[in-house]
């Protein structure tokens, strides 16, 4: 599904991701973990094309096509969605209407006529109900003076709604209370097929107990440094980063794990 | 990449859509402005002494009169002999009904979207249409007339209805206001009459239609609308006028009396031809409106969409005189382009327990500037007076202007002034926010603005916050991404 070969990106000069490779397959969670500044938003900004990452070599295929030749849109349209570290506010336009109007943007980039009002309200309400959303927040602003937990909690509505192929979540986690990451999880987990897949970015091993990856990779300075299953994420929690700083040095040098 | 501010600098360059012109046989008088010329137009509209008169005076008055030079904005020099101040349909003076209208008019109004014909009409909404100087077409006026609700053109008011036009023309603007009231009080060509009696709450939403569509000449139309005891009216204007390289004056003058427990609500989406990318061209809309609130409980609310013209300058004010009576002012500006917009409202409150709300949006993108002016002015007997004052500014890229004066002068120390003001830039995380979920930039900078100007869409009436929001949308189309 997602393909990622020696990915180079810059911010302002800066390289960030130095040859990056990942590849996801339908059916599959990937948890991303690493240090502070490692280079994680990155590489979802990266993927869903945000002005100002500058990628200097590489390639991102997702199914089959180029990536990175497609506008920020249309990435959105393909299948792509990126469930935000920190969501905007966007005063006055209502969630809902929000919502529909992605929808049916998407539709019409599959050639599918608008949602008809009926069928959204059963979607709105289906998902509303499998998330325990509550209905005041759905016809509120777009998380206009929404808390830090209750904007997270509409990330994933709109994931829900939206049913992407491939969902990146960045930190979904940070900002949870425990009963939330609880329904949360057991949201995604209700979303999961075997056609599509999630990127899951974290620094906790807790979300990973809810939501159990198939892989778990590290991310350090900019690339992969280490792959493993979900042990991975216990061995991280107990040793913390700095025994995989080392193996980093050599690794920059072999390519890493695909 | 572009930046956010390369996609958005000149976001907003999409073609004006009204700007055909009509062909049509049209009576116009000679350019100039003399007492001849002020003659010629009173004759023409069979006017009776005292209103020539009261235009004499006007114009003398404004002869002796000087721009004013307050404004934030250069105003290019008018030259008032170079206009003509008269251009009117030939076919007639006076339509009795919709088939003795030219078709060719008829079809103009087709084409901008106000079918005149009362089985096409929009339901619930009677339409006063001015072509230039004169009124073609009133919809639904045997229905209103039932209920004893006038509705008509300004000169059949006068013809009709003189008693009234007498007792409250000039009086919430008189001649002296400014100079363009005293242009107008010169010139008025035509405008529409409203008067609704007492207890009775009009069952449709009035609204005129003006068109410019003539060379060279100017539009004055004048407004005024009475609304007795205890009665109710919601009222909408809207405007347009072809694309032409010269710019034209709009000076009209809108007078709204509301007498004790009545209500007066009073719309704009304004869409005149602003003139094209380098600011050639566009319509000078200046105008003056003002409100009464003469008895008690009196509300006067003003809305107002402003997208068009190539200056716009006017301050739509409620006179708050009986005790608690009420004034609102709800208005969105957008400035693109080169345009200008100075705009804002006056609150006076003079009564006790009176009350006035303000807000006011503020929209500029590419060179547009955008310009809230307001005063609220609290008397030495309105007690307990309160106001409330919002003005809120979004910019969209780098080169365009937003500027807030507001001023408050207050003589009574119960009074309560509230005043916040923002500035907010789109975002570019708010754009990328809606990208990334499917929506272009052109369609996320629209939603965002709609979302923005919510507040004051809400008070048009439903059809017309429908058409406003479109609006608004096309407005900022453009050369996006
Ligand atoms: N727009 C930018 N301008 C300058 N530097 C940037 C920009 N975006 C990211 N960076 C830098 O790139 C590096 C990687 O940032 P990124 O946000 O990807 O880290 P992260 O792994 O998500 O960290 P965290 O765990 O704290 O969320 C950081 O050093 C950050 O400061
Ligand atoms: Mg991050």
């Amino acid at each position: 599904m997602l393909s990622i070969k020696n990915l180079k990106a810059s911010v302002e000069e800066k390289e960030i991701l130095k040859g990056l490779n990942l590849e996801v397959k339908p059916g599959e969670i990937h948890a991303i973990m690493g240090p502070n500044g490692s280079g994680k938003s990155t590489l979802a900004s990266v993927l869903t094309g945000k002005e100002n990452y500058e990628v200097t070599a590489g390639e991102v295929l997702f199914e089959g096509k180029d990536l990175l030749e497609l506008s920020p849109e249309d990435r959105a349209r393909e299948g792509i969605f990126l469930a935000f570290q920190y969501p905007v506010e966007i005063p006055g336009v209502s969630n809902i209407n929000f919502l529909k109007t992605a929808l049916n943007e998407i539709r019409a980039y599959r050639k599918q006529p608008p949602i008809e009002a009926k069928e959204f309200l059963r979607l709105l309400k289906e998902k509303q109900k499998l998330l325990e959303f509550d209905t005041t927040l759905a016809n509120r602003s777009l998380n206009e003076g929404f808390s830090g937990g209750e904007k997270k909690r509409n990330e994933i509505f709109q994931l829900a709604m939206l049913e992407p192929k491939l969902a990146i979540l960045d930190e979904t986690d940070s900002g949870l209370d425990i009963d939330a990451l609880r329904i949360v999880s057991r949201g995604v987990n209700k979303l999961r097929s075997s056609k599509n897949a999630f990127i899951i970015i974290t620094h906790y091993q807790r979300l990973l107990d809810y939501i159990v990856p198939d892989y778990v990779h590290v991310l350090y300075n900019g690339q992969i440094v280490k792959s493993g299953t979900k042990e991975l994420a216990l061995e991280l929690e107990e040793k913390g980063y700095d025994w995989l700083k080392e193996d980093a040095q050599e690794t920059t040098l072999k390519p890493s794990f695909q | 990449m572009s930046t956010d501010i390369d996609i958005l600098k000149d976001v907003s360059t999409e073609e004006y859509k009204y700007g055909f012109t009509t062909d049509i046989e049209m009576d116009i008088a000679p350019k100039g402005l003399n007492e001849d010329i002020v003659r010629f137009i009173s004759q023409k509209k069979n006017e009776p002494e005292w209103l020539l008169e009261s235009r004499l005076k006007a114009l003398r008055h404004f002869l002796k009169l000087e721009m004013p030079r307050w404004q934030n904005f250069e105003l290019p020099p008018i030259d008032f002999q170079a206009i003509s101040y008269y251009a009117a349909p030939k076919k007639k003076a006076k339509y009795n009904s919709l088939d003795e209208v030219d078709p060719e008019l008829l079809a103009t109004f087709e084409k901008l979207g106000i079918p005149l014909s009362e089985q096409k009409m929009l339901s619930g909404v009677a339409v006063d249409a001015v072509f230039d100087s004169v009124s073609v077409a009133t919809t639904f006026k045997t229905k209103l007339k039932e209920l004893g609700v006038i509705f008509c053109s300004f000169s059949e008011a006068v013809q009709e209805h003189p008693e009234l036009v007498k007792k409250y023309l000039g009086t919430v603007v008189p001649y002296t206001d400014n100079i363009f009231a005293a242009l107008n009080a010169a010139v008025v060509s035509d405008g529409s009459f409203v008067y609704i009696p007492k207890g009775v709450r009009c069952p449709m939403e009035l609204s005129t239609y003006f068109r410019i569509n003539a060379q060279n000449t100017g539009q004055f139309e004048r407004t005024l609308i009475i609304a007795d005891e205890g009665s109710y009216v919601s009222y909408l204007e809207g405007c347009t006028a072809p694309m032409r390289d010269e710019n034209q004056l709009h000076a009209a003058v809108v007078e709204l009396i509301a007498l004790d427990n009545a209500e007066i609500k009073y719309s704009t989406v304004q869409n005149w031809y602003p003139g094209d990318k380098e600011g050639k061209g566009g319509i000078y809309n200046f105008v003056t409106k003002r409100g009464i609130c003469k008895g008690v409980n009196a509300k006067i609310s003003w809305t107002q969409v402003e997208t068009g013209s190539a200056i716009t300058w006017k301050y739509p004010s409620v006179i708050l005189r009986g005790d608690n009576s009420s004034g609102e002012f709800y208005s969105v500006a957008l400035t693109k382009n080169k345009q200008i917009a100075d705009t804002g409202t006056k609150m006076y409150h003079i009564g006790k327990n009176t009350r006035s709300r303000i807000i006011s949006k503020g929209i500029s993108a590419g060179h547009g500037q955008n310009s809230y002016r307001g005063l609220v002015q609290i008397g030495s007997g309105a007690e307990n007076a309160r106001n409330f004052t919002q003005c809120d500014s979004l910019l969209i890229g780098d080169e365009c202007g937003a500027h807030t004066f507001p001023y408050i002068e207050s003589k009574n120390n119960t009074a309560m002034v509230e005043h916040e003001a923002t500035t907010s830039k789109i975002g570019e995380d708010q754009i990328f926010y809606l990208n990334q979920r499917g929506i272009d930039t052109e369609k996320a900078v629209a939603l965002i603005v709609n979302g923005y100007a919510k507040e004051v869409l809400n008070q048009l009436p439903m059809e017309f916050a429908v058409e406003a929001q479109k609006l608004l949308a096309i407005s900022l189309e453009g050369s996006v991404g």
